[in-house]
Formats: structure tokens, sequence, C-alpha cells
């Protein structure tokens, strides 16, 4: 049987690999660990939802690079889950549960929409990773049992500041975008702003909650 | 001071003489020195891209041909990362508003300076007030036109570079912009002009690296038979690929779809069609399909060059 550690690193070209552990939730932490202390020749890295993509500078050594980011995911601490990852930081989004699929994610998870807007802002969020657009965190939350999966028909465009849920994760659209997530509320909460320092508010390991405000 | 006052000193000479060319120096000053007459079909402004900030959510972007934009840039004697001016396909008409010295490298494209024909791939000083004009490239994708001091719009998250995809950077160039030039770098130019092959009009071979998701195909090494017919569908974000009448696409052996995971430049991304799609500077930071293979980094500059109807052949990189 594989241990905790257990992870393989997948080639991504010459200048990036793949590491895909057997246990996906500390990867966030994982992220976070390198961004504070870089090894040798690695430019960045990208968790996901099960893996992370650590890209090399020019010249890097390849071999010596997946050596030592094996150790490191080896090295990092056993308790550095998703859940309790990060510096911290926690997020609160104040949110109108306005969204227009509110009552057929209810229906899908065959409660009330009253039930749906407590078990989101009963649960505590962790940003696993950033992606489809900047500033767009994917949040994940073990057990707030509001997995569902996404629109058949994505929108052709969903507003800033969209609260939504699809594949078990919840996000906030940082801008207007295409999207065929489940919307259930907005937030005026700016999620993305270029010019401001740090641009985004979520970041992988951020936690986040989420608060109804009266719409 | 006046912009005018600041460059106007020592303007006497301009010759094209890469040796000579600190008779046009500007002092250390950032001036609007650039009218943008006509962008042409797409001209943006790119660099050597942001890494570096995946954890925002943001991809690298920048030139998609990297070795031309630093050859550009040794030209007009800027380090290599100075911001320059990607031309897709030519039609640029720039007009100076001080005296500027630039190259055009990348694409092979007919260049002229107020009607003159200039060459490609060579040190051009452009005095104020003349127009440089580019015809359509003849081969290749995408020219780049640096200038000394380099284009000095303001930075976001540390790059001037243009993502097409997450919209963020410089808004394409637009007819009436005026865009800032940066101090002139004290390294001077050394070449005149630089001794480099115009990109092919034939088939382009590009070396791949199988992985990471080889396992989730038939057969991979498919990829490396026959040729591949680059799509009208291309841009910034990546090329869509087919195969010329006869020729199989790619066989998937799991049709099940894989979870967000972080894609690179150069990355072969198979949708269910079986024809891959070649991953771009502006390429979305993860991808929901099997990436087959990826093509070398070097190699990408190469693939950057590829028009719509062009072969390419892939080779597999030998080792692990």
């Amino acid at each position: 049987m594989l241990g905790v550690s257990a992870a393989r690193l997948l080639p991504a070209g010459d200048r990036a690999w793949l590491l895909e552990p057997a246990d996906p939730a500390r990867l966030a932490a994982f992220a976070r660990e390198l961004e504070r202390d870089a090894p040798a020749g690695v430019e960045d890295v990208l968790p996901a939802a099960r893996t992370a993509l650590v890209t090399l500078r020019p010249g890097a050594d390849r071999d010596e690079v997946a050596r030592e980011v094996l150790r490191r995911w080896e090295a990092l601490p056993q308790r550095a889950a998703a859940d309790q990852t990060g510096d911290g930081d926690v997020v609160t989004v104040p949110v109108r549960y306005d969204g227009e699929d509110l009552d057929e994610v209810a229906g899908l998870l065959g409660v009330s929409p009253g039930e749906v807007v407590a078990r989101h802002t009963g649960a505590t969020w962790t940003c696993a990773f950033v992606g489809f657009a900047p500033g767009f965190g994917y949040l994940r939350s073990p057990g707030a049992r509001l997995a569902v999966p996404r629109r058949a028909h994505p929108r052709t465009a969903v507003p800033a500041g969209a609260v939504a849920l699809a594949d078990g994760f919840s996000a906030v659209y940082p801008r207007r975008s295409p999207g065929g997530w489940r919307l259930i509320g907005t937030t005026a909460l700016t999620l993305w702003d270029a010019s401001a320092d740090p641009p985004a508010l979520l970041r992988p390991g951020t936690r986040v909650r989420f608060a109804q405000v009266a719409g | 001071m006046s912009g005018a006052a600041a460059r106007g000193a020592r303007a006497g000479r301009v010759e094209v003489d890469a040796v000579e060319v600190d008779a046009v120096e500007v002092d250390a000053v950032e001036v609007d020195a650039v009218e943008v007459v006509a962008p042409g079909p797409l001209t943006t402004v790119q660099d050597l891209g942001r890494p570096g900030a995946f954890r925002w959510g943001v991809g690298v972007a920048g030139a998609a041909d990297r070795r031309s934009l630093t050859l550009a840039n040794r030209l007009v004697g800027n380090p290599p990362d100075h911001a320059a001016l990607e031309v897709l396909l030519g039609g640029l008409v720039l007009r100076a508003r001080t005296d500027l010295v630039l190259a055009v490298t990348g694409a092979a494209t007919p260049v002229d300076v107020d009607g003159a024909p200039a060459g490609w791939c060579s040190v051009l000083v452009l005095p104020a007030g003349s127009t440089l004009r580019l015809g359509t490239a003849t081969t290749g994708l995408r020219a780049y036109v640096a200038v000394r001091g380099g284009v000095a719009v303001p930075p976001v998250l540390g790059s001037r570079s243009r993502d097409t995809l997450a919209g963020l950077g410089p808004e394409p160039l637009a007819a009436g912009d005026v865009l800032p030039v940066g101090p002139a770098p004290a390294q001077l130019p050394r070449l005149r002009t630089a001794p480099v092959a115009a990109p092919t009009a034939g088939a382009v071979d590009l070396r791949v690296r199988l992985g990471p998701r080889a396992d989730r195909f038939t057969d991979p090494g498919a990829l490396f038979t026959g040729a591949w017919t680059v799509t009208a569908q291309c841009d910034r974000v990546g090329a869509r690929l087919t195969r010329p009448a006869g020729q199989p696409p790619l066989e998937r052996s799991t049709t099940a779809e894989l979870p967000p995971e972080g894609v690179v430049l150069g990355a072969l991304q198979v949708p269910p069609s079986g024809e891959p799609v070649l991953f771009g500077p502006d390429h979305p930071v993860t991808g929901g399909y099997p990436v087959v293979g990826v093509v070398r980094d070097a190699d990408a500059d190469l693939a950057a060059q590829v028009r719509p109807g062009q072969s390419l052949r892939f080779h597999p990189v030998v080792g692990a």
C-alpha cells in the first residue's frame, strides 16, 4: 500500500514536471512551501485538483530539480493538510443568496434553498488552486455536502462577483466571463484587481467563509 | 526641460552606422516617441512574460518567438527582456516623434522607411517625423519591432506583455496610440545586421517529449508518424492541428476527462476528436484534456512562426 507521501513525477516537457501524489490534499501547502523556499532551478508552482505543475528556469538541471521536488514533497509535514494550510489568512465573503440557479441546486441536493445557504455559510472553505481565469479560486470544503455537477449548457456571460458551485467546488467569478457553474449568489467584494498588490484575494491555501447579507 | 530639448541636442547624425547611433541617443527620460499610424491585423506589446504569477492564476504570456524578440533587442543594444512589438503578419505603420533606433526580426517582412527599402534583422535609424512601414510577411507569422530603450508602457504584474486570453497587460495597438520609449541603455548596438535565416515556408520539424498523459492514448507514438497541418484556428492561445487526408488522428484510450491540471507552453492537448491543440504563450494555466506530449522549449519559437496551412512533423526527444 502506498504511503501518504507517495508521489510520481511525470514529464511535462523539458521545462516542467507534473507531481502527482497519491493524496492531493497537501498540494496547496506544498505550493506555498516551494514559494517560501524555492529549490534552485524552480521557476513557479501551480497546484491543481490532483497535481502540481513545477516549472523550471531556463537552463535548470531537470533531474536535479526532480530529485529535490520529490524530497521536498516527502519532507512536507503530514499535518499540512489542505484545510490547515497557509499563513492564517481567512477571507470573509459577504453574499446575497440571489443566484439564478439556487432553487435548481436545492432541487439537485433534495434540500430547501435555505439549507443550501446554511451549508454554504456553515462551512470553512480552502482555496485548493487557482485556474480558469486570473483570481478564480477553486474552493474546497470536504464536509459541505454541496456537490452538484456543472450546467449542461454554460452561460456565455457570468457577471463578476457571481458565487457559484460545481463539481464539489465553490468559486466566485473574479471578472465577467463565460461559465458553466451553478450560480447561487452575488458578492460585492473585489476578487481581482491587476493593479493591486496582491492582485487577487484568493490564492492556494487561503481559507474562506461566506456570510449572508440582506439582499 | 521639454522633451524636444531633452532629445534634440545630440541628434545631429542619423547615418545608418551601428557604431554611430549614440548620435541619436535620448536622455534618460521616457518620451512619447512612437505614434501608431496603422496596427496591422494584430500588434501587441510583448516582453519575456510574467513567470512566477501562477499563485494568482496568471500565466507567463510573453513573446511567442522569444528568440526573435531577444535578437531584435540585441540589435538595438537593449537587454534581452525589454518590451517590443509583436506584429502578426505585418501591416504595422509607425511614425517617429523623436529620433529612434529600431530593428525588425522574426517573420520575413518587407520594411521601408519613408518608402525606401530598409533591412530585416538590421539596425535601423528612424529620424523624427519619418515613417516605418512593414509590408506583409512572406514567410513566418510574427515579426518583432524593437526600439532602443524599449516600449515603456506601464507593467502589469511585472511584465508589459499582453496576455490575450486573460486580458492582462496593454491593449493591442490601435491607430493613434502613442507609445513611450524608455531611456537608452548603456550598451551600444554592436552588429549592423544579424545573419539569421528567414522562417521556412515548408514543413517544420519539432522535437516532442511524450507525457505527462501519453498513457491515455492507445498509440501515443502515432504523433510521430506522418504530418500534421496547422488550421486557421491559430492564435497566441494555441494552434489547432489536423491531419492531411488519409492520416488518422490520435486515439484516446479513455474518454474520462481529467480534473484540471497545469499545462505549459508547447503542450499538445488532445480533445476527444484526437486532433491536438499546440499551446502558445497565452494558453490557459490549467487544462482538462490529456496532454500527449510537449514541444521542446527551444522549438516553441519555431512553432510560433508556423502559418495556417503549413505542415508540422514531430520527432521524439530521446532520453528521460
